[in-house]
């Protein structure tokens, strides 16, 4: 199989998670596209790791542990997310502007 | 074109579209199942990739665990269900988006495709391939050569727990711990 064919899945794979964790509101749908650019980046991992024939598998064992980090990661986010609910009554992203700048104070300085 | 390759590039197309309609439908819950499209057909990529035990993994812990832990964030952030417009940012910021995205696939591609062109996976029959994913070797790489950062991973996944814990229970509240010396109610 030409190497090529994992390692540009996955480059679109992360391309549409970028995508998708700056077009989407919602902080939920925006987790799902971190999710999405991290098994673009597993993807890579195991590809090389069966290309370069590693004899200790890092590759393998790489994209073991960020499956993990990626599970902490998204406990945690959704945690974060509910706590954020709680208090606003919103997931959306957006209408979390209370460390913005006023934008009279923007225009005039 | 081998057998492999074709399904490869099947799976790859399926887990492609399914990850755009990811980010581009209108309905919340409908983008958690198509999440599920996607990450199952990267498990047959592994599979393929003479990944097993990884693969295995990916459909436990992504499609069985994560997935049902964002639907669980869904319905307890009372997402609406049916389409919704609400879920998109405005025109132009989608816009920023997607040029960001072209430009970033566009770097990432030509560089990737001017580094490997006709560089090839050997995928071939012989037995070292086959084994190298299995559970076997998969198990004895962690427990050998990866034990130290195996169990580095257990205290970030406690971590992890303990934090989300802290963050969701209700009975904490930060009153209490910053005044001693203060007796009334405790918690909410």
């Amino acid at each position: 199989m030409p190497l090529l064919m994992p390692v540009l899945l996955a480059t679109l794979l992360f391309s549409i998670g970028i995508y998708g964790v700056l077009a989407r509101r919602n902080a939920i749908l925006v987790l799902m596209s971190v999710e999405l650019m991290l098994n673009g980046v597993n993807l890579n991992f195991v590809a090389f790791d069966v290309y370069l024939r590693d004899s200790l598998l890092s590759g393998q064992v790489f994209t073991l542990f960020l499956i993990t980090v990626a599970a902490a990661e998204i406990g945690l986010g959704l945690a974060i997310v509910l706590l954020v609910f709680r208090n606003r009554e919103s997931a959306q992203l957006d209408e979390l502007r209370d460390l913005r700048e006023d934008d009279e104070e923007a225009v005039i300085s | 074109m081998s057998v492999v390759e074709v399904l490869f590039g099947l799976l790859g197309l399926m887990a492609l579209g399914s990850a755009l309609l990811v980010v581009t439908t209108r309905h919340l819950v409908h983008a958690a199942l198509w999440l599920v499209v996607t990450l199952g057909s990267i498990a047959g990529c592994y599979l393929l990739l003479s990944a097993e035990f990884v693969a295995w993994v990916q459909v436990l812990i992504y499609v069985g665990a994560v997935v049902v832990l964002l639907l669980f964030g869904l319905m307890l952030t009372r997402a609406p269900i049916g389409a919704s417009n609400e879920l998109d940012s405005s025109l132009g910021q989608r816009l920023a988006a997607a040029i960001t995205a072209g430009a970033t696939a566009a770097v990432l591609v030509t560089s990737v495709v001017d580094a490997f062109h006709g560089d090839h996976i050997d995928l071939s029959d012989d037995s070292t391939v086959r084994a190298a994913g299995s559970s076997h070797s998969v198990g004895e790489a962690v427990f050998r050569s990866w034990v130290l950062p195996f169990e580095v991973l257990s205290l970030l996944l406690l971590a992890a727990l303990v934090g989300a814990i802290v963050l969701s229970r209700r009975d904490i509240s930060p009153e209490v711990v910053a005044e001693p010396g203060h007796t009334g109610e405790v918690g909410r």
